[in-house]
C-alpha cells in the first residue's frame, strides 16, 4: 500500500500518477528553422517561412537542440539511444500550421531514466523517467480579442521542446510537486530550460487515476496544460478525488482529457474531439534518422556541470551541512554557487546559517533575489569574519547587517553603484566593538544586581527564568557590545 | 529560330547570331498565338521575361554569359517563383504569390534564364493526364492521324511537356514522383529526366510526396535536358533529403557512346497485354543499343507489379499529411464557416479538385489508427524489396531499358471513369521512384496512329551520366524529327 | 478491406473536408475501387523485411544554432486570407 492514502466510503484508495512535462529548449533558434526562440517578441516577428508551414518549405534540425536533449538524458540517468527517429502526428488546429507536428513517436532520443526525489520527511523515492523526446511547440491562438475571431500568433511555433515522460510512479501531490521540482532543479541546472512555468516554458500534462491496494491500473485521465508547481499538487488531488467519487457511486471513470480550473479548484472536462486521438503517426519523409556518436555523447557528459544530487552529497561531505541545509543551499546552482563563495575556508555551517537566515531574510523583504541583490560577497564576508574574530557579538552583528541592507534599500536602485558600505567601516565608525574587559562587565553587572534587589532575592527563591532578564539588563546598560560568555559568566559568579 | 534545339540556340546567343529579347520575343508571340488551344500555360509573364531576356543580352554583351543565359523556359506551376502567382494548377493556390523562390528556379535564374510563365500541371501534381487542373486541361499537339479529337499531354507535368513539344517554351522544369516527367515527355514526343532522389533540391517546390518527388527537365533533346539538369541540380542546406554530391559535366557526358555497357531487359515489364507496338519498339531499341556496341543482358524484377499498389499506398499517405497545411488560414484561398473547423472544411472541400481529395482520403485512411501497419508499414517494405531488386540487377547491368509507358497518348475525357485506370499509366515509371534511381525518357518512334512512343532508361544513383549516354546513343539510332500538328514557326 | 459511408465520413472528417450524401457515395465507390486494388500487396511476402523511408539511407544533417531568419512579419502575413494587424485571424474554435 502507498503511504498517501484517501479514505473514501468503500475503502482506503491510492492514487497513481505520471507527468508528461514538456520544457521548451534553451536555444537561440528553433528546433526546425532558422528563426529566433526567444521569448516575448512582436506577434509573428520571430516566424520563419518553414514556421508558418509556406509551400514547399522544409525542416533542418538545431544541432545545440538536439545536444540540449542528451544534456537531459544525461542529467536523468537516461539511456541515450544513438539511433532515433522524427515522426509527424498530424491533427488540425490554427497554431499548428503545418496540420502536424514534427515528433518523435517510434524512437525517441532519451529511453529509460530516473529521478530521486527527497520528500519532507527525508526518505527518498525513485520516479522513473520513460522517455524523452523531441518536438516542435504550437504557436499561440488569443481566443479573446475579438468576439467572433481567434487571433494567431506563430512565434512560439517551431520552438523545440522537449517532452519528458515519467513512469505512473507517483502517489502523492507532496510527490508529484516534488519530482516537478527535482526535474525543473535538473534542467536549470544545466541550462537546457529555464523552467519558468509562468512564461510556459515548462508545462505538465498530469495523469491520474485511482485503486485500492493490490489491484492493477484503473482508467486515468490527463490534466492539460498545469503551468505551475503549486497547481499540480491541487490538480492531483481534485481529480483523485473527483475519480474516486465517480468509483465509490458505482459508475465509471471515463478516459478523457481535462483541464485545471483553477478559480474553482477543479478539473472540469475538454470540449471532446471526437478523433482528436487518431494522430496517424508515420516517419517524417522530410527528415532522415537522427544518429549520435557515443565520442561525441561521452564529450557532452565529461563537460555537464556537477548535478544537484552530487552536489548535495557534496556540501554534506565538505562543509560538514546537514541534508537538509544542503538541499536548500543547492536548490539553485546559483545560490550553490554563492555560498561557496561566502563559505571559502571558514566556518561553512555559520556561513550556512547566515545565508539561509539573515541573507534570505533580507532578499524576501526586498523582492531581491541572488543575482539582483546589491549586497557583496565581501560584505558578507566582512561581517562573518567580524563575527568570528570576536570583534563583535551576535546582537551588534544583526545591527550591522540591517544597516547593510538599508544602504541599499533605503535608496534608488540607481545609486546603488555610489553606495559604499563596509561593515568594518560601520563597527569602527559606530563604536560597536564588542567588550571583552572583565572589569567593564563586572561593573555593569554590579550596577545591575544593585538596581533590582527585589528581583535578586526572587532569583535566588528558584526563580531561574530570572536569568535572562538580568542578561537583558546588562546588555542594555553596556549597549548591547558585551561579549555574551563574559556576561553571563560574570552574573553566574555575582548570583551565587 | 523555332528549329533551334535549347543547345544550339545557346550557341547562337553566344555567337550573336540573335540576341535574347529577340528570340524571347518570339517564343512570347508563339505563347501568345498557342496557348489558348492548348493551355499549357496557368500564368504568363511577359514583362518578367523580357526584364530577364535584356539582363541575358547585357551579360552576353560584357561575356559573362553562363550556363542558360538568355534561354527562355517554362516553369512547372508547382515551383515557388517570387512575386509571381504559384498555384500548383489548385484553387487553394490561386491567389498564393510566393514572398521567396525555389532553389531550383533560383538557380535557373543564377544561371541566366528567362522565364515565360508558369505551366500547367494535373493539380498538385497528381495525375497523368494533364486533366485535373483547376485552371482546364492542357491539350497534347499531337493529334492521331486524320483526326482532329484532343488528346492528353501525359501528366502531371502535362503543360511543360506540351509547351516543350509546341515549341512555345526551349525548355521546362518539371517533377516527377510517379512517372510526371517521362510519361508526358513520352505522350509529347521529347525527353524528360528524373534524377536521383536529393539530386535536386526540393526546397520551394509545393510537395506532394516527400519521398518521391524531384525535379527535372524535359526538353527537345537528351542534351538540352542535361544542360538544364547541370543548372537544376546541387545541394541545398535547406533541403535535408538533397544529397552532399558534387554535380558532374551532364552534357558532357552524352557523348559517351555505349561500348561495353551492359543494359538490362527486365523480364517483368513484358507484362501480359503489352502493346505490340510498344515491344517491338523496345525491341528496336535493345538493338540499336547492341549495334552501339552494349551487350543486352536478361535480368528480373520480381517485384516490378506491385510496384503501382505501393506507391498508390505511400504517395497518398505522405500527400494527404503534406497537403494538411492547405487550410485557409495563412495563405490561398479560403471559405467562410461558422466556427474553426467548418471553416477548414469547406475551404479544403471548395479548394481541392476530386482526385486530390480521394488521395487525400486514402492517405488518411491507410495511416489511421488499426491501417497503419498492414498498409503504409507493409508498403514501405515491399518498397524495400523493389530497391533490392534494382540493387541486385545493378550488379549485373550498368542501365536498364524498359518502355516509358504502356500507350501513347490517349484522348481527353478517356480512361476517366475508375480512377485505377488511369494509375495503370505509371506502371513502368512508378518503381524508378520507389527505388529514387534516376530515369530518362526519350521519343523513339511512333505508334500506328503516329503518336510518339518513349523509351526508358533507368540507371544507378546518381549515375545519371551513364543514362545520358545511353539516352543519347539511343537518340541517335532514332533519329525521331516527327512533329506534333499543334506548334510555333509553322 | 471494404468502407461503408459511416467510415467515408469518418475518414473525411479527419481530412478536414466537408462531404455530402452524394460525395460520401461516389467516394465509397472510388476508394474502395482502389482499396480492392492495393490489397494485392497481401501476396507479398515482407518477413525480415525493414521498411525502407527515404533515398539515401545517411544520417540527419544538423544545422548551427545561428539566428538566420530576421523579422519576416510582412512577408509572413503577405498572403494572409484575413489578418488583424500582426495576427492572423480565423472564426473562432467552438471550445
Amino acid at each position: 500500500m502507498a503511504s498517501y492514502t484517501l479514505e473514501g466510503s468503500t475503502g482506503t484508495w491510492e492514487i497513481v500518477c505520471g507527468l508528461e512535462v514538456h520544457a521548451q529548449v534553451t536555444s537561440k533558434s528553433k528546433l526546425f528553422s532558422g528563426a529566433s526562440a526567444e521569448y516575448g517578441a512582436e506577434p509573428n516577428s520571430h516566424v520563419s517561412l518553414v514556421d508558418a508551414a509556406f509551400p514547399g518549405m522544409l525542416p533542418v534540425i538545431n544541432h545545440e537542440c538536439v545536444a540540449q536533449a542528451v544534456r537531459t538524458g544525461l542529467g536523468l540517468n537516461a539511456q541515450i539511444n544513438l539511433w532515433s527517429r522524427f515522426d509527424r502526428k498530424n491533427y488540425f488546429y490554427a497554431d499548428l500550421p503545418q496540420g502536424y507536428q514534427i515528433s518523435q513517436f517510434a524512437h525517441p532520443i532519451i529511453g529509460e531514466g530516473v529521478v530521486d526525489v527527497v520528500l519532507s520527511d527525508g526518505s527518498v523515492k525513485q520516479i522513473g523517467i520513460t522517455r524523452l523526446h523531441l518536438e516542435q511547440d504550437a504557436g499561440k491562438s488569443l481566443h479573446d480579442q475579438d468576439p467572433t475571431k481567434s487571433f494567431i500568433d506563430l512565434n512560439r511555433s517551431g520552438v523545440a521542446l522537449m517532452e519528458i515522460v515519467s513512469e505512473p510512479d507517483i502517489r502523492s501531490p507532496e510527490e508529484a510537486g516534488a519530482y516537478l521540482t527535482k526535474l525543473r532543479q535538473i534542467v536549470r541546472y544545466l541550462g537546457t530550460c529555464d523552467g519558468n512555468m509562468d512564461e510556459g516554458s515548462m508545462r505538465a500534462d498530469v495523469n491520474v487515476s485511482v485503486r485500492k491496494a493490490g489491484e492493477e491500473f484503473r482508467t486515468r485521465c490527463e490534466i492539460k496544460n498545469v503551468n505551475s508547481i503549486r497547481f499540480v499538487m491541487l490538480a492531483v488531488d481534485a481529480e483523485a478525488k473527483r475519480q474516486i467519487a465517480i468509483w465509490e457511486d458505482g459508475g465509471e471513470v471515463v478516459q478523457e482529457t481535462r483541464l485545471f480550473d483553477v478559480s474553482k479548484m477543479e478539473t472540469r472536462s475538454m470540449r471532446s474531439k471526437e478523433d482528436a486521438h487518431d494522430y496517424r503517426y508515420f516517419p517524417d519523409p522530410d527528415l532522415l534518422p537522427l544518429i549520435l556518436e557515443q565520442a561525441w555523447v561521452d564529450e557532452l557528459k565529461s563537460h555537464l556541470p556537477e548535478l544537484p544530487d552530487a552536489k548535495v552529497a557534496r556540501f554534506q561531505s565538505q562543509y560538514g551541512l546537514s541534508p537538509y541545509d544542503a538541499r536548500i543551499l543547492t536548490g539553485e546552482q546559483i545560490t550553490a554557487d554563492f555560498y561557496e563563495q561566502v563559505a571559502g575556508s571558514r566556518d561553512a555551517k555559520k556561513a550556512a546559517n547566515f545565508i539561509m537566515g539573515d541573507y534570505f531574510a533580507a532578499l524576501n523583504k526586498n523582492g531581491w533575489n541572488i543575482e539582483s541583490s546589491p549586497i557583496t560577497i565581501a560584505q558578507i564576508i566582512d561581517l562573518l569574519d567580524l563575527q568570528d574574530k570576536q570583534v563583535i557579538n551576535g546582537r551588534i552583528a544583526k545591527e550591522v547587517w540591517e544597516a547593510n541592507v538599508a544602504a541599499y534599500a533605503e535608496v534608488d536602485r540607481e545609486t546603488w553603484a555610489q553606495v559604499s558600505f563596509s561593515p568594518s567601516q560601520y563597527v569602527d565608525e559606530k563604536g560597536l566593538k564588542q567588550v571583552l574587559d572583565t572589569g567593564a562587565i563586572d561593573a555593569a553587572v554590579d550596577a545591575v544586581l544593585a538596581a533590582n534587589a527585589d528581583k535578586v532575592a526572587a532569583f535566588k527563591g528558584g526563580q531561574e527564568k530570572l536569568f535572562g532578564f538580568f542578561v537583558g539588563q546588562v546588555m542594555k546598560a553596556m549597549a548591547g557590545k558585551g561579549n555574551p560568555a563574559l556576561v553571563n559568566e560574570a552574573l553566574k559568579a555575582k548570583l551565587s | 529560330m523555332f528549329d533551334l534545339s535549347l543547345k544550339d540556340a545557346r550557341d547562337a546567343l553566344r555567337a550573336k547570331k540573335f540576341s535574347s529579347r529577340e528570340l524571347t520575343s518570339a517564343y512570347l508571340g508563339a505563347v501568345e498565338q498557342l496557348n489558348p488551344t492548348l493551355n499549357a500555360y496557368i500564368t504568363t509573364t511577359p514583362d518578367l521575361a523580357l526584364q530577364h531576356a535584356d539582363a541575358a543580352d547585357k551579360a552576353l554583351a560584357s561575356g559573362d554569359a553562363r550556363a542558360l543565359t538568355g534561354i527562355p523556359l517554362a516553369i512547372k506551376d508547382l515551383f515557388c517563383t517570387k512575386g509571381v502567382r504559384t498555384t500548383a494548377a489548385s484553387k487553394i493556390l490561386s491567389p498564393f504569390v510566393p514572398p521567396y523562390e525555389s532553389t531550383v528556379t533560383a538557380n535557373l535564374l543564377a544561371d541566366g534564364a528567362v522565364f515565360l510563365g508558369k505551366a500547367n500541371l494535373d493539380e498538385f501534381a497528381m495525375g497523368s493526364s494533364n486533366m485535373t487542373s483547376a485552371f482546364g486541361g492542357v491539350t497534347n499537339p499531337w493529334q492521331r492521324q486524320g483526326s482532329d479529337a484532343k488528346l492528353v499531354p501525359g501528366g502531371s507535368s502535362g503543360g511543360s511537356a506540351a509547351a516543350v513539344a509546341a515549341r512555345i517554351a526551349l525548355g521546362a522544369t518539371a517533377t516527377d514522383t510517379g512517372g510526371s516527367i517521362r510519361q508526358p515527355a513520352s505522350f509529347c514526343g521529347i525527353a524528360g529526366i528524373k534524377p536521383t532522389y536529393g539530386r535536386c533540391s526540393r526546397w520551394g517546390v509545393v510537395a506532394f510526396a516527400s519521398s518521391l518527388d524531384q525535379a527535372g527537365p524535359v526538353a527537345r533533346t537528351v542534351e538540352d535536358c542535361a544542360i538544364l539538369l547541370g543548372s537544376m541540380a546541387g545541394f541545398d542546406d535547406k533541403d535535408s533529403t538533397s544529397a552532399n554530391m558534387p554535380v558532374p559535366d551532364f552534357a558532357a557526358a552524352c557523348a559517351r557512346g555505349v561500348k561495353g555497357l551492359r543494359i538490362g531487359v527486365p523480364k517483368e515489364y513484358r507484362m501480359e497485354g503489352l502493346d505490340p507496338v510498344i515491344d517491338k519498339l523496345w525491341q528496336q531499341g535493345l538493338d540499336w543499343l547492341r549495334d552501339a556496341g552494349a551487350e543486352i543482358v536478361d535480368i528480373s524484377l520480381p517485384h516490378t507489379k506491385y510496384g503501382l499498389a505501393t506507391y498508390y499506398i505511400v504517395a497518398p499517405a505522405e500527400a494527404s499529411s503534406n497537403l494538411a497545411r492547405y487550410d485557409g488560414v495563412r495563405y490561398g484561398a479560403r471559405s467562410p464557416g461558422r466556427d474553426l473547423i467548418e471553416m477548414y472544411e469547406n475551404t479544403r472541400a471548395d479548394g481541392f479538385g476530386a482526385e486530390v481529395k480521394r488521395r487525400i482520403m486514402i492517405g488518411t485512411y491507410v495511416l489511421s489508427a488499426g491501417y497503419y501497419d498492414a498498409y503504409y508499414l507493409k508498403a514501405q517494405k515491399v518498397r524495400a524489396l523493389i530497391l533490392k531488386d534494382f540493387t541486385d540487377a545493378f550488379g549485373r547491368v550498368d542501365a536498364i531499358l524498359t518502355p516509358t509507358a504502356p500507350s501513347a497518348a490517349f484522348g481527353q475525357g478517356e480512361k476517366m471513369d475508375d480512377p485505377v485506370t488511369m494509375y495503370l499509366n505509371d506502371v513502368f515509371t512508378v518503381p524508378v521512384n520507389m527505388a529514387g534511381l534516376p530515369g530518362l525518357s526519350l521519343p523513339a518512334g511512333l505508334d500506328h496512329q503516329g503518336l510518339p512512343l518513349g523509351l526508358q532508361v533507368i540507371g544507378r544513383p546518381f549515375d545519371e551520366e551513364t543514362v545520358f549516354a545511353v539516352g543519347q546513343a539511343l537518340e541517335k539510332a532514332a533519329g525521331f524529327t516527327a512533329l506534333p500538328t499543334l506548334r510555333a514557326g509553322v | 478491406m471494404s468502407l461503408d459511408p459511416a467510415a467515408v465520413r469518418r475518414i473525411a472528417r479527419l481530412a478536414r473536408l466537408r462531404v455530402n450524401d452524394a460525395e460520401v457515395a461516389a467516394l465509397q465507390t472510388d476508394l474502395n475501387s482502389i482499396l480492392g486494388w492495393i490489397d494485392q500487396l497481401n501476396e507479398v511476402d515482407v518477413t525480415g523485411v525493414e521498411p525502407l523511408t527515404g533515398g539515401t539511407s545517411i544520417a540527419l544533417r544538423q544545422r548551427e544554432d545561428v539566428v538566420t531568419v530576421p523579422d519576416l512579419t510582412e512577408d509572413v502575413l503577405s498572403n494572409a486570407p484575413d489578418r488583424d494587424g500582426p495576427f492572423y485571424t480565423v472564426p473562432k474554435v467552438v471550445e
